[in-house]
């Protein structure tokens, strides 16, 4: 029993990873049909950010209040860098999609390289409070607190997004421009500031997706993002693109049956699982469980 | 469906009647005759290349730069020919290159006959995938193929069975191989091979763009709904291209597996097929020569820019310039985006870009 629940609390920090950068890509695709290469940037920046604000800004550190200022440091640069990566690359090309495409997978090989040419190929040990190295006991089960916060925080960008979604204006506007952005930009609203606020949102789910998976492995590497981006598409295909719901439920079921299938199966076969899943749903449903829909 | 609607390089502008028109037809000739007899050369170009011409070092690396040609080319014929956008190919050139290598090290059979399993099985993998992922169409496409050349890298990395090596890869057991594709002295055995496979998908690619099949691809990159229209049903074509993409790639991992001498699991990443469409999009999609001069070139700046960011020129400079250029990554991401930018068309409309240019800087006749 112990194992069981072991497993699936551990299995839902890995879908909490999951939907905090699956949630920021599906809103960007559903809004802008741009599949975001770059993505795992933002991860990567979030990660660096708060991994080089715990040792070089004044008041953060490693443990308490100043681990949360290290981590605010790096969801506000992977912000940024999602804002200004919208503004100077993707807007220029607005409505041209392969290029948009084009760019942001350019974006993703000089900005992983970057990283590395700067903090080197080599992992790092990530700066972390020392109660989450430690574990909590669960119905019999031992469940280290890193997965624990991720997913705390996961529910929690999903409570705020949804709520930002459902009664804000602007919420309104991304909802509308989701399912038809024609009529929204007949309307006369400028969907353009949407496209740069849903990326910054997502920038910023994935830069804390970058500072709490850092906690979570205990080490920061360029190359991160990019594997988890791999399954955060999964995750999208499976959810339904443009659903945030959506995304949640299939973050869900991916990492459950990753951690299940790896530790009953041979290790890799989870991951193989899950791939097969994808083209299950994609046979019978290829709009995704939830479809083209920004639910709220 | 607009997503996939690449624009078509310009046509070529109609070049100046005159001798240069009429010897045009042949140059594809002259440039695979030049570089056959190339390895009997002993040019040095400092700078260029390190050591001779015809030094193995750099016969190795032509070579390389010759496949990724090749591989680019193949992969032109799915996203520049058909618009599909698949970022699951380095899937077929690995499904090449390991199923040699395991054939040929692990089962110990001929090269010949490991090669020809290897290319039928890489053909029917890239069929029965294709029939697969093509149920979905534009970016959902790509996902899927990219989850699929997941599969593959995990597979792989893993090493169910004992057969890949995982991580440290499979050097190639050369006792089996004919003696002529062995050693060091031999290299130039290779470069003729890489070669060989470079013509053979260039002449592929150009007899099936011309023929009605070609025509057809055409059309659905540029109109899907009207190609379905006309009563041709665009999942076939679609699949015949992505089939023949799949078994030309995995022909190039069997003459790659021979050049670098071994299988290692960095080919079977995303970042391969990543590659591959940076290299298409450089040369410019849709062009004959545009995707094999971008193979070449990005394969040969990808391990020339190595040499470079750790030369005296660029340690010299402070860290801030110095770091990301010792990332040939950086440097060629950052050529990609500016490319994607300024060169929609690649290489290969540059000279129809740079034509007019010329002509208005030109001096005019006074009157």
């Amino acid at each position: 029993m112990g194992t069981v629940i072991l497993l699936a609390l551990t299995g839902l920090g890995l879908a909490a990873l999951y939907f905090l950068v699956a949630s920021g890509l599906s809103l960007v695709f559903g809004l802008a049909d741009v599949l975001n290469f770059a993505h795992g940037l933002f991860l990567g920046v979030g990660a660096y950010g708060t991994w080089w604000a715990a040792g070089n800004l004044p008041g953060a550190g490693p443990d308490g209040f100043g681990f949360v200022l290290a981590v605010a440091f790096g969801v506000a640069a992977g912000t940024l860098v999602a804002i200004l990566v919208e503004l100077v690359l993707i807007r220029p090309l607005y409505s041209r999609t392969i290029e948009q495409v084009l760019v942001t997978v350019g974006l993703s090989l000089a900005g992983v390289a970057l990283l590395q040419a700067t903090w080197g190929a080599d992992a790092r040990p990530f700066p972390r409070p020392d109660w989450t190295r430690q574990v909590t006991g669960i119905l019999g089960a031992q469940v280290p607190n890193g997965g624990l916060l991720l997913i705390i925080a996961a529910v929690l960008v999903l409570g705020a997004i949804l709520a930002f979604l459902r009664w804000t204006r602007y919420g309104l506007v991304i909802r509308a421009g989701v399912e038809n952005r024609e009529m929204v930009t007949a309307l006369g609203i400028d969907v353009r500031k949407a496209f740069t606020l849903v990326f910054a949102i997502g920038g910023a789910a994935a830069a804390l997706a970058g500072a709490l998976g850092g906690v979570y492995f205990g080490t920061v590497s360029p190359g991160q993002g990019g594997s988890l981006l791999i399954f955060a598409f999964i995750v999208v295909v499976i959810g339904g693109m443009g659903s945030v719901v959506g995304s949640a439920y299939a973050a869900v079921v991916v990492g459950l049956v990753q951690q299940f299938v790896n530790y009953y199966g041979t290790s890799g076969l989870g991951d193989i699982c899950v791939v097969g899943l994808l083209a299950v749903v994609l046979l019978l449903r290829p709009q995704g469980i939830a479809g083209k829909v920004a639910t709220a | 469906m607009t997503l996939l609607n690449v624009t078509p390089a310009p046509a070529p502008t109609a070049s100046k009647p005159g001798r240069l028109h009429r010897v045009r037809p042949f140059l594809p000739l002259v440039a695979l005759v030049v570089l056959a007899i190339l390895p009997y050369s002993t040019i040095t170009l400092p700078g260029i290349f390190e050591g001779p011409v015809n030094s193995p070092g750099t016969l190795q690396l032509l070579a390389i730069c010759l496949i990724f040609g090749g591989l680019a080319a193949g992969y032109d014929l799915l996203f520049g020919r058909t618009g599909m956008l698949s970022f699951g190919h380095a899937l077929y050139f690995a499904a090449g290159v390991y199923g040699t290598d395991v054939l040929v090290t692990r089962a110990g059979l001929p090269l010949w006959q490991a090669a020809l399993l290897t290319v039928t099985g890489g053909t029917i993998l890239a069929a029965l995938l294709g029939a697969v992922a093509l149920r979905t169409v534009g970016i959902a496409f790509a996902m899927v193929t990219l989850a699929f050349a997941q599969v593959g890298a995990i597979l792989v990395a893993r090493d169910f069975g004992g057969l890949t090596g995982g991580e440290e890869g499979l050097p190639l057991d050369v006792s089996g191989l004919p003696a002529g594709l062995v050693g060091v002295t031999n290299t130039v055995n290779l470069y003729w091979l890489a070669l060989a496979y470079l013509t053979l998908v260039v002449f592929v690619v150009h007899r099936v763009s011309g023929s009605p099949t070609g025509r057809v691809l055409a059309g659905l990159r540029d109109d899907e709904r009207r190609i379905g229209v006309l009563g041709l049903d665009p999942y076939r074509y679609k699949l015949v291209a992505f089939t023949l993409a799949g078994g030309l790639a995995s022909a190039g991992g069997v003459v790659y597996v021979l050049i670098v001498g071994g299988a290692s699991p960095h080919i079977t990443s995303s970042e391969l097929t990543l590659s591959l469409l940076v290299m298409v999009v450089l040369g410019g999609p849709g062009t004959r020569w545009g995707p094999v001069l971008g193979g070449v070139l990005y394969m040969y700046l990808d391990h020339r820019l190595t040499a470079f960011g750790t030369s005296d020129a660029v340690d010299n400079l402070p860290a801030v310039l110095s770091r990301p250029l010792s990332q040939p990554l950086f440097v060629l991401g950052t050529v990609f985006i500016l490319a994607v930018y300024f060169f929609p068309g690649g290489l290969a409309s540059l000279s129809s870009r740079l034509t007019p240019l010329a002509r208005s800087l030109r001096p005019r006749p006074p009157h």
